[in-house]
């Protein structure tokens, strides 16, 4: 009997993408890559990146206020003023590198605190909870061209998040917690499929992603790699998918978990340890990428921040802004930030870090300068009523 | 076996169960029946706890949750975490178990249909533990009767009220809001989600020609529908737990204009008049019944039939038998052409009517879906799951039902022929080629596969 990967991989072998040099693929090496970490909960921007010279930092984030520099497992330093979670260590390797630009005090236009109507706004990139029904990632693949079984975008996650649901066509892949079916089956479904276009088109696109994710090793079945882990594997499988030959050049990843309301740690527990998870998937997805990585760019964005000071349970609440990192060989390191200053007056409502940049500033900018979208395209499609928010203009190598 | 038959069962129905093919009966009157007898559901819907017994629970919870602090906190959160999450497995339990066993297939569907047109989404705080049973108190009374209590018995239920935050939205000059003004706060709190969507999805639709005034004027007229209970302390913390309750202090005060029509205050009626008004116009027909032809024929709707069915519905001021009977007798809807590709949803269904499997535990139905990208109540928008093969159609969802039907015919595979039960449920559209393939596969169990992931069986 045939296994799995042999049929996985005599699959794509006769696929079109794989059979004809002269296409154009979807990922041409020296063509940018972009991927976009959601943190959905609310991860906290104060613990990502803390501003631990802000003279009101120490006494406002009480015992959540993580070491300065230098003290036995204290914040990597970035400028001074700011300093990465210990957990970070990668970021902050990057960092020095110059490959990284920390954006702090962002947020999107949103300014309630619920998930749900802060992920709509974040995804739909308009000003407002279901101001668009389809998301900005998929709005911006229009000009980027991509067809069926061509996707320039995939997300790595089982439901396709909003911020790629739309008009324009995307792939998807999730790990399964159902034991593999064996080759000799798929073969025959191929086999079954073969008079019908609407079958034999979809098999043909989850053989070839199939034959990327097989390519790894998935440690077999997954069961019990929830949780932090998982964002790890994701963004582990992401660097496969876009490194691939007519693979896409988009990849959206999603993580949960952020949401600490409730003894969220310092160097140590729950937050720091998806922290950890997402430094290792960044190494992971650095690593993974090679050469690509050169013309790469990451962001780490979320729906909100969270209060500065900290709750009766140890954790802290729905809050603003938050920080966002930029993150690849693409990107020009550093920190940009109108820093509102955590002073009590300086908070927003009196609790939260008070948002002195839109997000859509950032993405704007990566779809312009770094996708190399038409601006009056994104300016009109992708995030129309966003005139304030003007695009960032230094974010990437020119 | 007529095509008809297995239309109506596969189709209108939730997938054909052995035998169901073999029934003498005009199929149109079988589904016409289901609609008017009057419809006990299944032992297990029927033994659900009820709404404000369950809010009550998990409210208590999540206040010891929120008043609590030190070592004992991790706990309480797993408390809640819980008694949602059994809540939660009960009603889907009870809801697979029901659409598996009923011998109303088509009023079943039409409850999941209803359902999923005035969604509640189980990501959002404290839906998961009551979502089904917003299914069964709001929707599963009122899907054969007229529009406009299906509509009204909707936005009334708590699960409503809480997920699209009307509970505690104030009009700003009602005595609350007054009050609250004075006091220097400022933005007393109208919230215009429930509004919205109201116009937005369950009536009119995005271009059904309101205004962001109508949408304000509705949010006003129904401020003060709230529930027991709504908040943690004070005012908002009186009444019945998990009941609806209408607050006049947070209500509006006035006469209100939406599309154009004056409603003088009346509390509470104010509001149910401009529902009742949105249920039988033009807009609304025209939208509902745009989607009913999208789910029950095709994903891009005749025209021609839509037009047939806005004017029944404005004939029979939206009563929604006169609408199905209408629908049934469409020839548009008993064509072999454009099946529709399964949700995942009706794919595990009509798998579980398939090998009449009726789930006792609905851990390995919620799992399947939640791989294929449908987690039951959960579609993550007020907006509900979509309906179209474009929406479904990923390769990662093909690829996790072939995985699914590899793990259930490990399950059910060696005791049941394929060939035989594809011409059972699948009649004379089991094609001769899926037919020949599955009969020449090299055990029980890969039939059993190929059956259940052939593109037969993935249709309706």
């Amino acid at each position: 009997m045939l296994t799995r990967r042999e049929v996985l991989k005599r699959m794509t072998a006769g696929t079109a993408l794989a059979a004809a040099p002269g296409l154009v693929l979807a990922n041409a090496d020296t063509e940018a890559r972009f991927v976009l970490v959601i943190l959905r909960g609310a991860a906290d921007g104060l613990a990502i990146a803390a501003a631990y010279a802000d003279p009101h930092y120490a006494r406002q984030r009480g015992g959540l206020a993580l070491s300065a520099p230098g003290d036995g497992d204290g914040l990597l330093d970035l400028d001074g003023f700011f300093g990465l979670h210990p957990r970070l260590a990668l970021v902050h390797e990057l960092y020095g590198e110059g490959q990284v630009r920390l954006l702090h005090a962002v947020a999107s236009p949103y300014r309630e605190r619920s998930h749900f109507d802060g992920q709509d706004v974040l995804e739909n990139g308009g000003s407002r909870v279901g101001a668009l029904r389809d998301g900005w990632l998929n709005r911006a693949l229009k000009p980027l061209g991509g067809g069926v079984g061509e996707e320039t975008a995939i997300a790595l996650a089982a439901n396709t998040p909003l911020v790629l649901r739309g008009a324009q066509s995307t792939t998807s892949w999730a790990p399964s917690r159902l034991p593999g079916t064996d080759g000799d089956t798929l073969e025959r479904l191929s086999v079954l499929y073969r008079d019908d276009a609407f079958f034999s088109e979809r098999f043909a696109q989850a053989m070839s992603s199939q034959a990327v994710a097989g390519e790894l090793d998935m440690g077999g079945d997954r069961r019990g790699r929830r949780g932090p882990r998982l964002l790890t594997e994701n963004l582990r499988v992401a660097a496969s998918f876009l490194t691939a030959a007519g693979g896409p050049r988009i990849a959206v990843v999603e993580s949960g978990g952020w949401d600490t309301h409730a003894n969220q740690g310092t160097v140590n527990g729950a937050l720091a340890n998806q922290l950890a998870a997402l430094d290792a998937g960044l190494g992971a997805l650095r690593s993974g990428l090679g050469q690509t990585w050169s013309h790469t760019a990451v962001a780490v964005v979320t729906e909100f921040g969270r209060t500065v000071s900290v709750n009766g349970t140890r954790g802290t609440d729905h809050g603003t802004a938050s920080a966002a990192l930029l993150l690849g060989g693409a990107v020009n390191g550093g920190i940009t930030t109108d820093w509102p200053g955590l002073g009590q007056r300086a908070l927003y409502e009196g609790r939260d870090l008070k948002p002195t940049m839109d997000l859509r500033s950032v993405f704007k900018s990566i779809l312009s300068e770094h996708l190399e979208t038409p601006e009056r395209y994104v300016q009109r499609e992708v995030f129309p009523d966003s005139n304030a928010a003007a695009p960032l203009k230094d974010l990437f190598k020119g | 076996m007529s095509q008809t038959v297995i239309i109506a069962n596969n189709r209108f129905g939730l997938g054909a169960r052995p035998g169901d093919l073999d029934r003498r009966e005009d199929p149109r009157d079988w589904l016409l029946e289901q609609l008017s007898t009057h419809a006990e559901p299944g032992p297990a819907v029927r033994a659900l706890p009820r709404t404000p017994e369950v809010l009550a629970e998990v409210q208590t919870l999540r206040r010891e949750q929120q008043a609590s602090s030190g070592a004992d906190a991790p706990d309480i959160v797993r408390r809640y975490s819980r008694a949602v999450r059994s809540h939660y497995l009960e009603q889907t339990t009870a809801r697979y178990a029901a659409a598996a066993a009923t011998d109303r297939p088509f009023r079943e569907r039409l409850v999941h249909l209803w359902a999923n047109h005035f969604a509640v989404s189980a990501d959002k705080q404290p839906v998961p533990a009551i979502a089904g049973l917003f299914e069964n108190e709001a929707i599963r009374p009122h899907v054969t009767g007229s529009f406009a209590d299906l509509l009204i018995a909707a936005e009334r239920h708590p699960a409503m009220l809480l997920y699209l935050d009307n509970a505690q939205s104030i009009g700003p000059n009602s005595t609350l809001g007054t009050r609250a003004r004075r006091r220097g706060r400022r933005n007393p709190g109208l919230n215009e989600n429930l509004a919205r969507e109201i116009l937005e999805l369950h009536t009119l639709g995005v271009s059904g020609g309101y205004s962001q005034g109508d949408v304000v004027s509705l949010a006003e007229a129904i401020t003060g529908w709230s529930i027991g209970g709504a908040g943690q302390r004070g005012r908002f913390a009186e009444g019945t737990p998990g009941t609806f309750e209408f607050r006049e202090m947070i209500h509006e005060p006035g006469a209100k204009t939406v599309l154009g029509k004056r409603y003088p205050d009346a509390g509470l009626d104010q509001g149910l008049a401009i529902l009742r008004d949105l249920a039988t116009h033009p807009s609304t027909a025209r939208h509902v019944c745009t989607k009913l032809v999208r789910h029950f024929v095709a994903d891009a709707p005749p025209p021609e039939l839509v037009d047939r069915l806005t004017a029944t519905w404005l004939g029979n001021d939206g009563e929604l038998g006169a609408v199905y009977a209408d629908l049934l007798r469409a020839p548009e809807a008993w064509t072999d052409t454009d099946r529709k590709y399964k949700s995942p949803h009706d794919f595990v269904v009509s798998t579980l009517r398939a090998l009449d499997r009726i789930p006792d535990d609905s851990r390995f139905v919620v799992n399947a879906l939640d791989l294929m990208g449908q987690t039951p109540w959960r579609p993550g928008s007020p907006a509900g799951w979509p309906d179209t093969a474009a929406e479904w159609g990923g390769a990662d969802s093909l690829y996790k039902r072939i995985e699914w039907s590899d793990s259930v015919a490990r399950l059910a595979g060696k005791r049941t022929d394929p060939v035989a039960l594809g011409d059972a449920v699948l009649g004379s559209s089991f094609s001769n080629h899926s037919r020949t393939w599955i009969s020449r596969a090299e055990s029980r169990v890969q039939g059993l596969t190929l059956l259940l992931a052939s593109p037969d069986f993935q249709r309706r």
